[in-house]
């Protein structure tokens, strides 16, 4: 039966340095849950704390209804995929395989059967008698898996388990551990700084920057509706667009903002103290429309600098009038060069406003 | 279409143009030139030398007459009718299985010790490593002679902390070659040096593996750390046995150059030395070098053949 896992005030100090500032989280039975932020957001940490091999400087860290704070890393019912794998490299992959289990004094058959379906579920039954050495980077990942997998632990962690791989090869495991919590349906927290990976993984995101946890939702809801500026632009791929805006006014229907040298209604309702106030407006690459008519509000023109073209899409890299910068995402093979004038516009609807301290209005 | 051609030297043909610099050093004189100060060393100092020394072993010599050819007398002298050369063997051979793995312990202790992020650890380093520097100099040795003598200090030591009075160490044969034991186990530094720098490159990432296992730490030595430390086991048993053949300062210095109490400390060096430099008898003393060498080499090639099986190198 799966697992939950609670986080009430989680603490992290170093001396007078404090990486992890009372982190409230709750991960549900079955979840699988992707830490994601950038590198010393403290991901790793909050991972390696829940593992048991961090010390929690504050705060209770509840495994069901189990308080683990002072528990042994072994007692934890825990199993981690580390980024270098650590497998032994004097030991052949069924001696990886087996060492937990052998720790554990579990009998030789018992042993041999487990290590057996692991191999069976991870596809590497010919690879039991070779050393770690003469496998390639993918093979050493599965056998990482594996070595967790034979354990049967009630949790899995994965510490950037993909990072030391080519691309290709990290889009193939990352099918292949999202299979894997399909058929386990073990609780899983899975660390990354990739966003495609957090994305294509989670079934709840934790965004987190210097120690904190920026917002928790499902992959779709923190893109929709980013909580703050931070959010916004970390997800997504091209990233989101931000142009500094100011409030004009407030109509009956809603609030009007001038950006990029034009004014904009927003049809909404903004909470925000009074008029003149500083903003800063988020559109995705996806929501910024090419064409004369393009969407209820025009940008005018903007020039063309850059176009990537990746066959599925289009991506402009755009400047405006005004010097600002827009990047454009368009569907099919769009024939425009470089140093041309496009028209551009948005709908008012999927613009994400900020305010000053970087909170969603 | 026009095509271009790349001539190719044929081969055996020497191109146009070599002088006799070409001819001796081929087409780079100047990295032989710069290897020049090592060859010059190690053709007069060591080559030549261990060459003469080869033809000398099969040879009546005493340093003032020229060398009379005795064909392989000496072996056979060495062989059939020397007991000094048989107890200088066997207290060679003692003080090598003595010494060596007592010292490699000792060292791979400390080494764990310094290894789990002591503060201060450059200067405990440096001072521990001290000995290794000091240890096989003549005041070393006269030093322990004090130490070990009838009324030195671990007798006066023993006398106060516990009222037993001890023999004279050194003097009795059933206790010299100990104490040199003890002199060479002391000298550490070297080998714990390098079992630090091998265990600073075992990944933290296997030790917290074996953590989530429940390995516990007497496991982890066993099953992680002494395997991933054979290359540097390896190394420092090859270089420590072959230093431990070698030994002859302390032996030297402790027995008056005799070997003595009852040839307790006759090294095999020291037994060669007193063949060469106090009987002139250099033939056969160049012979018991070159069973020196012999016993060396075939120690180093069965280390070196044995590695496949217990040594774990990684990549």
């Amino acid at each position: 039966m799966a697992t939950r896992i609670e986080l009430r005030q989680i603490v992290k100090s170093y001396g007078t340095l404090q990486a992890i500032h009372g982190i409230d989280l709750t991960i549900e039975p079955g979840e699988f849950t992707v830490f994601v932020g950038p590198s010393g957001c403290g991901k790793s940490t909050l991972l390696r704390m829940i593992a048991g091999l961090e010390e929690i400087s504050g705060g209770d860290l509840f495994i069901d209804a189990d308080r683990m704070n002072g528990v042994p890393a072994s007692k934890r019912g825990i199993a981690m995929v580390f980024q270098s794998y650590a497998l032994y490299p004097h030991m052949s992959v069924y001696k990886n395989l087996a060492f937990g289990l052998e720790t554990a004094g579990y009998k030789r058959a018992e042993i041999d059967q487990r290590v057996a379906q692991a191999a069976d579920i991870l596809q590497i039954q010919h690879l039991l008698q070779r050393r770690p050495k003469a496998l390639s980077g993918g093979q050493r990942q599965r056998v990482a898996i594996g070595r967790a997998i034979v354990r049967e632990p009630k949790i899995f962690l994965f510490d950037e388990p993909l990072s030391n791989l080519d691309a290709e090869l990290r889009v193939q495991m990352r099918l292949e551990i999202a299979k894997l919590h399909q058929t386990l349906g073990n609780t899983m927290i899975y660390v990354t700084h990739d966003q495609v990976e957090a994305m294509t993984m989670a079934d709840k995101i934790v965004v987190l920057r210097d120690g904190r946890v920026m917002q928790v939702g499902a992959p779709l809801d923190l893109y929709n509706r980013p909580a703050n500026q931070f959010v916004a632009g970390f997800l997504g791929s091209p990233k989101m667009n931000f142009l500094p805006a100011r409030l004009d006014s407030a109509a009956s229907g809603g609030h009007t903002i001038s950006v990029a040298g034009r004014t904009l209604d927003l049809g909404r309702r903004l909470a925000v103290t009074g008029p003149d106030e500083a903003l800063m407006m988020g559109v995705r690459p996806e929501h910024v429309v090419l064409g004369e008519n393009a969407g209820p509000a025009s940008l005018g023109l903007a020039r063309v600098q850059h176009v990537e073209q990746l066959g599925g899409e289009t991506i402009l890299h755009t400047a405006l009038d005004q010097g600002d910068v827009l990047t454009v995402s368009s569907a099919g093979q769009l024939a425009i060069r470089p140093g041309s004038m496009v028209p551009l516009g948005l709908d008012p609807a999927f613009c994400h406003l900020f305010g000053a301290d970087g909170r969603v209005l | 279409m026009a095509t271009t051609s790349i001539a190719r030297p044929q081969a055996g043909v020497r191109p146009e143009g070599g002088g006799l610099l070409h001819r001796l050093f081929g087409r780079q004189p100047a990295g032989y030139l710069f290897l020049l100060p090592w060859l010059v060393g190690f053709l007069g100092l060591t080559l030549g030398p261990a060459l003469a020394s080869l033809y000398l072993s099969f040879t009546d010599y005493n340093l003032l007459e020229s060398p009379n050819w005795v064909g392989a007398a000496n072996y056979v002298r060495i062989a059939t009718a020397d007991p000094r050369f048989v107890a200088a063997m066997r207290v060679t051979l003692l003080y090598v299985v003595l010494s060596v793995p007592l010292k490699l312990v000792f060292a791979l202790l400390v080494a764990m010790a310094f290894n789990r992020g002591l503060k201060g650890l450059p200067l405990y380093r440096a001072i521990f490593y001290l000995p290794s520097l000091l240890g096989s100099s003549v005041a070393i040795a006269v030093l322990w002679r004090q130490l070990f003598a009838g009324d030195g200090l671990v007798n006066m030591a023993l006398w106060q902390l516990f009222g037993i009075e001890g023999p004279s160490w050194i003097s009795n044969p059933r206790y010299s070659l100990y104490t040199l034991v003890i002199l060479s186990v002391w000298q550490f530094g070297s080998p714990m040096i390098i079992f630090l720098a091998g265990l600073r490159q075992i990944p933290v990432d296997m030790y917290e593996a074996a953590n989530l296992d429940g390995a516990s730490k007497m496991r982890q030595f066993f099953k992680i750390t002494l395997p991933l430390l054979t290359p540097v086991i390896f190394f420092n048993a090859v270089i420590q046995t072959i230093d431990a053949f070698k030994a002859f300062t302390p032996a030297f210095i402790i027995s008056d150059g005799q070997g003595g109490p009852v040839n307790s400390t006759l090294f095999y060096t020291l037994y060669l030395y007193q063949e060469g430099f106090g009987f002139f008898r250099m033939g056969y003393a160049s012979a018991l070098a070159w069973i020196l060498v012999v016993i060396i080499g075939a120690f180093t090639a069965f280390s070196f053949l044995s590695a496949r099986y217990w040594v774990h190198y990684d990549e």
